[in-house]
């Protein structure tokens, strides 16, 4: 007899046999919340979404905050002190930006493991392709993969740039106004930047609506109002994120 | 002519589990008659259950739940996929819901007036009283039925019965029951209950000391041949309908595992009562698989017509109104389009041979919703029928709303099967046949809505209850196992026929012979059968059995994923199964229900019973390939619902 | 009309395949896609050739054997299954593609015959109401509102064909799962286990190694019963309520 068919259905979980009856086929589960999220395709999805739903209203206060630089290497500047002493008294000098910076740190690496996780386990998933090719989902969401390693390369030189002014031209600590306009006079810095935001545009464009599904917040009813809000933050975004370089260029800002 | 129409009358079979008493008891007192198997001896039997539908999907859940351990078996890669799931209309339930005047009595009574008084009046009693406890468990698994707004269970009016007492899942009900048996099992097969065998086909029985103690199955990827043991073989297989090749059956339904039980001893009852569809799509064309039912009820509101004129190729639209002939209505006036089953479709069989018929081949008639779309509007029609419409225009490439519809009939379900006693058990000890595999309780025809609750009252209610009996009697015994010269034998016989088609390599496909027989079932033994038209099918069999032994071509190798191979295997019973239901035709000389002899009919073509002659179920025993099968009479008694002539005139 | 088929031929599981292709003639276009293999097989098996193995049943769209990938489409252009869609939908001199569903955890079998007795395996992990055979109170004890019977009869309509897994690019099996976990858990019959059961096919689903749920709604475009792509997220409510109520804290 072929066992190993046969043998590959009923190799699930075995209830307990009660007695003559066998009924008890569920599980008793208490695993930790913490298991239950890491341990299953959905719940890693859900660290996805919080963490990308928190990485996003972070953007958000970012955009807001670059926009100062319309109005002043003064008002700027300060902004960018104030950073460093929100939350004083109480806090610390720079504490409070340390909290936020923890929280972005631990997002983006939650973010990131997970999708890598999620990745190959698909790829595996999937592992010979058709022969007739053919594509039907929307960029953005076919985007998603790569859109993501790009933002991660992006942060890596973000940060080297403006926060430790490794690469930056100018690198004038306390200075930002000054070394932001230092970025967006090279080339190279308009380049990688425009890229990348048109990126971040992508990625929340599916990943607020995506992340609404997995969160199940999502429904027929409701899909509309989702797709709009997902498609006016990435262009708010994208929008505000490009004005400072655009401005920069063209000579707006300098 | 061969002698196998010289068939000889043995002694009558006798359905010795038949309680007496009063009909509403004898369900009851079968029950406490029945001896039980204690609770913690049931892990010790085995029980082989072969088919998923409703009654094989039901029987072998509620079996494992019982503690008994069940071995399951199905063709299919799953067990969700069993033909039940096409079942479209509802199934019938005496609930009385609507207080519209229904009860178990009359659902009683409807069964075996439909049935043309061809049933067992005990049987279709306990089918009636079951009837309520299905709606019961179904709704408890989850199976979403229609509901009204107030949040109770919907039902309509089926088939031409006064009463509303047709539960329905849009017009998917069959499905809907279906998955609700079905995961009923698979939470039976999680719990390591039962042991199910997909894509694994039972290709014989063996039988041990006249007592039935396991089967011959081959698994259909690798091909391996083995044998399976057990205390009591359930065959839950379904009917035979694709002896036809043209049916509403699935492609793969299959006559095999009743017809193997046959010939190891099963008496095989009333194959003739074969049940025809008026509504069906009509072929298209040579190509043509399978036929494609649409639910009976588009009959309440669409017309049936053909031209007056012999070969008038005119568009539909073209053909005015005095030059159509709208048949049912002028030969039915006080029913017109909604006479039984078997009637529209033998009236639609007559216009199209008077050359009557409309589209490809002229095999077809219109159903026309025009009046109906003037008289409700398009939008009524579409909330009524959109559904059917859809599918009709995706299969047909034709607007309905714009052009009639075109039906035909075509071989639905089969009345007939493997006899059974009350208990569900057949002639050989330890093996039982339920649902559409038995010939039990829908007599000469079946009324609509009535399969699915049968099916599951079988499997969900009457077997789990009276297997108990057999295995309180019959103890367990480890004595049988591969190697009992029984099992050697069935299994030496399986391969041998299985190499044999392989060795052939003649020069017609399976399918060219499956369609032959099919043809030929269709004109001799289909909608009207005479005795010259039989005996002329009963002449040619033969010679299509020996030419299939001479002609056929099946490539690869029997140890591998083959279905060359397993339509091959199929068509050789069904060449002996065509063989027996000609016989049964010719047999019963009178017409009844689903079987039709032109010989008895009135003078306004209705058909003619003749009860003083057949009222009893002919079950017959085989004796070998070609040779006379013996006929076994059982006598029916109607002491509840008096025998009387149908009329739709 | 005349077609060049090219169909995935693969003796086994462990052989490799390949693309083989077929020029076929006389093919009506009143032929469903089915018939028109079945007419290639009946050529083939003349010729001596092996015909082309593909599973298929009922061949009217409701059993869910059928299922090849057409040009690229999980059951071809049309929203419907493999055994529906007709020839006419199809131009004469056409090349046609033919192949398998793809995925992990459907290994081919045979040519185009696939495995996909995880799905099984998914639906006893707890696609069910626990209700022996006779445990049933009476049918009208709990009335069920008529929205939520609508909704689970939508999810219920799932015929199990796959078409889903084969069309989504993770290979994942979320739509199949969730129409199964929405249509019990919206129903007060199915209360009892709406946390276990939701837990329990998830984890049998990625125990099946079924990939991730990208949203990319490829799923929702090829169900021919049109499972509607909301009831993933529907799933993902379900999934996140239980995980709160049974995790230990």
């Amino acid at each position: 007899m072929d066992m190993s068919r046969t043998m590959s259905w009923t190799s699930g979980p075995v209830g307990p046999s009660v007695g003559a009856m066998a009924l008890a086929t569920r599980t008793d589960r208490q695993p930790s919340l913490t298991r239950s999220l890491w341990g299953s395709t959905v719940g890693k999805k859900t660290v996805m979404a919080v963490s990308g739903l928190i990485m996003l209203m972070y953007l958000v206060a970012h955009m807001l905050g670059n926009l100062k630089i319309f109005f002043g290497s003064g008002e700027f500047n300060a902004y960018a002190h104030w950073l460093r002493t929100m939350g004083e008294p109480l806090l610390h000098y720079e504490w409070a930006l340390w909290i936020v910076r923890v929280v972005l740190l631990a997002a983006v690496v939650l973010h990131g493991v997970a999708a890598y996780q999620l990745s190959r386990r698909d790829i595996r998933a999937r592992p010979s392709k058709y022969v007739h090719k053919r594509r039907r989902a929307s960029y953005a969401t076919r985007t998603m993969r790569w859109g993501g390693i790009i933002l991660a390369l992006f942060i890596v030189w973000h940060l080297l740039d403006l926060t430790t002014l490794t690469v930056n031209e100018n690198a004038q600590p306390g200075r930002p106004y000054e070394n932001v306009v230092a970025t967006f006079s090279t080339w190279y810095g308009n380049v990688i930047y425009l890229v990348a935001m048109t990126a971040v545009g992508l990625h929340i464009r599916h990943g607020f609506w995506s992340a609404a599904q997995t969160l199940g917040v999502g429904n027929a009813r409701r899909d509309r109002i989702l797709k709009t809000v997902a498609n006016g933050l990435a262009l708010v975004l994208t929008a505000g994120f490009v004005s400072v370089p655009v401005a920069v260029m063209t000579g707006v800002v300098s | 002519m061969s002698d196998y129409t010289a068939y000889s009358t043995g002694a009558p079979v006798i359905d010795t589990k038949a309680p007496s008493g009063p009909i509403a008891e004898r369900w009851d007192t079968r029950r406490f008659e029945a001896k039980l198997v204690n609770p913690a001896n049931r892990r010790k039997h085995t029980v082989i259950v072969v088919g998923t539908g409703l009654a094989g999907g039901a029987a072998g859940a509620t079996l494992a739940e019982q503690g008994y351990h069940v071995v399951q078996f199905c063709y299919q890669d799953s067990p969700r996929r069993a033909h039940s799931i096409a079942a479209q209309g509802g199934i019938n339930a005496a609930k009385n819901y609507r207080n519209d005047g229904d009860s178990i009595h009359r659902l009683f009574y409807d069964t075996v007036k439909g049935g043309d008084f061809r049933a067992r009046e005990s049987n279709v009693h306990r089918l009636a009283q079951i009837s309520v406890e299905i709606i019961d468990q179904c709704v408890a698994q989850g199976v979403p039925f229609a509901r009204e707004y107030g949040g109770l269970l919907d039902t309509r009016s089926f088939g031409g019965v006064q009463v509303s007492r047709t539960f329905y899942a849009r017009g998917q009900t069959g499905q809907q029951l279906l998955l609700g048996a079905y995961q009923a099992l698979s939470r039976q097969i999680a719990a390591g209950n039962v042991e199910m065998h997909a894509r694994t086909e039972m290709l014989d029985l063996i039988v041990v000391d006249g007592r039935a103690r396991g089967i011959v199955a081959r698994d259909l990827i690798t091909g391996r041949i083995d044998t399976y043991f057990a205390d009591a073989v359930v065959l839950a297989s379904g009917g035979y309908g694709n002896v036809f090749y043209l049916s509403t059956n699935a492609k793969n339904s299959n006559a095999t595992a009743i017809w193997r039980a046959h010939r190891r001893g099963a008496y095989f009852a009333n194959p003739c009562f074969t049940q025809i569809h008026p509504t069906c799509i009509p072929r298209s064309g040579d190509h043509q698989s399978k036929l494609t039912l649409m639910s009976e009820s588009l009959r309440n509101d669409g017309r049936i017509w053909v031209p007056k004129a012999q070969g008038d190729t005119r568009p539909p639209a073209d053909i005015p109104e005095d030059e159509r002939d709208y048949y049912l209505e002028r030969i039915y006036p006080s029913f017109g389009n909604l006479v039984p089953r078997d009637i529209a479709s033998r009236a639609a069989k007559n216009v199209c041979d008077e050359g009557r018929g409309v589209g490809p081949g002229g095999q077809g008639v219109y159903l026309d919703f025009a009046d109906a779309i003037r008289r409700l509007g398009r939008k009524a029609v579409e909330d009524k029928y959109g559904n059917l419409f859809e599918m009709y225009e995706r299969i047909t490439a034709e607007n309905p709303y714009e052009v009639p519809m075109r039906i035909y009939p075509a071989i639905h379900y089969t009345m007939g099967g493997l006899w059974v006693d009350y208990d569900l058990q057949t002639t050989v000890p330890g093996l039982f046949a339920i649902g559409e595999a038995n010939f039990s309780d829908h007599g000469a025809n079946r009324l609509g809505a009535s399969a699915l609750m049968q099916g599951l009252a079988d499997g969900y209610f009457v077997l789990p209850s009276t297997i108990n009996d057999y295995l309180a009697r019959n103890p367990h015994h480890d004595d049988v196992d591969a190697s009992h010269p029984e099992a050697v034998r069935a299994v030496a016989e399986t391969n041998d026929r299985l190499e044999r088609l392989l060795a052939v390599d003649g020069d017609r496909t399976p399918d060219s012979f499956h369609k032959e027989i099919g043809e030929l079932l269709w004109e001799y033994c289909g909608m009207a059968r005479t005795e010259e038209g039989l005996r002329k099918a009963l002449g040619r069999i033969p010679e299509i059995r020996e030419e299939v032994w001479r002609r056929i071509k099946v490539p690869g190798t029997g140890e591998e994923l083959n279905q060359s191979l397993e339509k091959a295997n199929r068509i050789v019973d069904y060449l002996e199964l065509a063989e027996l239901l000609c016989l049964d035709a010719l047999h019963r000389t009178e017409s009844c229900g689903g079987h039709f002899r032109e010989e008895s009919q009135s003078e306004g073509g209705e058909a003619e019973r003749r009860d003083e002659e057949f009222s009893y179920a002919a079950a017959w025993e085989f004796v070998g390939t070609g040779r006379a099968p013996v006929l076994h009479k059982e006598a029916l008694e109607f002491a509840y619902v008096h025998p009387t002539q149908r009329s739709y005139a | 009309m005349r077609l060049t088929l090219r169909v995935w031929r693969q003796r086994n599981a462990e052989e490799p395949g390949a693309m083989v292709t077929y020029d076929i003639d006389d093919i009506s276009e009143d032929m469903s896609f089915l018939e028109m293999l079945d007419t290639l097989n009946e050529t083939l098996i003349l010729r001596g050739d092996e015909p082309v193995a593909f599973d298929h049943d009922c061949r009217e769209g409701i059993c869910g054997a059928c299922g090849v990938v057409i040009n690229g489409d999980a059951h071809g252009p049309e929203r419907t299954t493999t055994c529906q869609l007709h020839m006419r939908h199809f131009k004469d001199g056409d090349t046609v593609d033919v192949e398998p569903w793809r995925a992990g955890a459907f290994p081919v079998v045979k040519d185009l015959v696939v495995d996909r007795s995880a799905f099984d395996r998914i639906i006893g992990a707890g696609g069910y109401i626990s209700v022996p055979t006779g445990a049933a109170p009476e049918a009208h004890a709990t009335p069920v509102p008529k929205a939520d019977a609508d909704f689970a009869f939508e999810h219920a309509e799932c015929i199990g064909c796959g078409a889903c897994v084969a069309a989504c690019p993770n290979g994942s099996a979320m739509l199949f799962t969730s129409a199964k976990v929405n249509h019990l858990n919206v129903l007060p019959q199915g209360a009892p286990e709406r946390e276990t059961r939701v837990l329990d096919m998830v984890s049998a689903m990625d125990e099946e190694g079924f990939g991730g749920c990208t949203l990319t709604g490829e799923c929702a475009t090829a169900c021919p019963k049109g499972i509607p792509l909301p009831s993933i997220a529907a799933m993902n409510k379900e999934w996140l309520r239980a995980t709160r109520k049974t995790s230990r804290r």
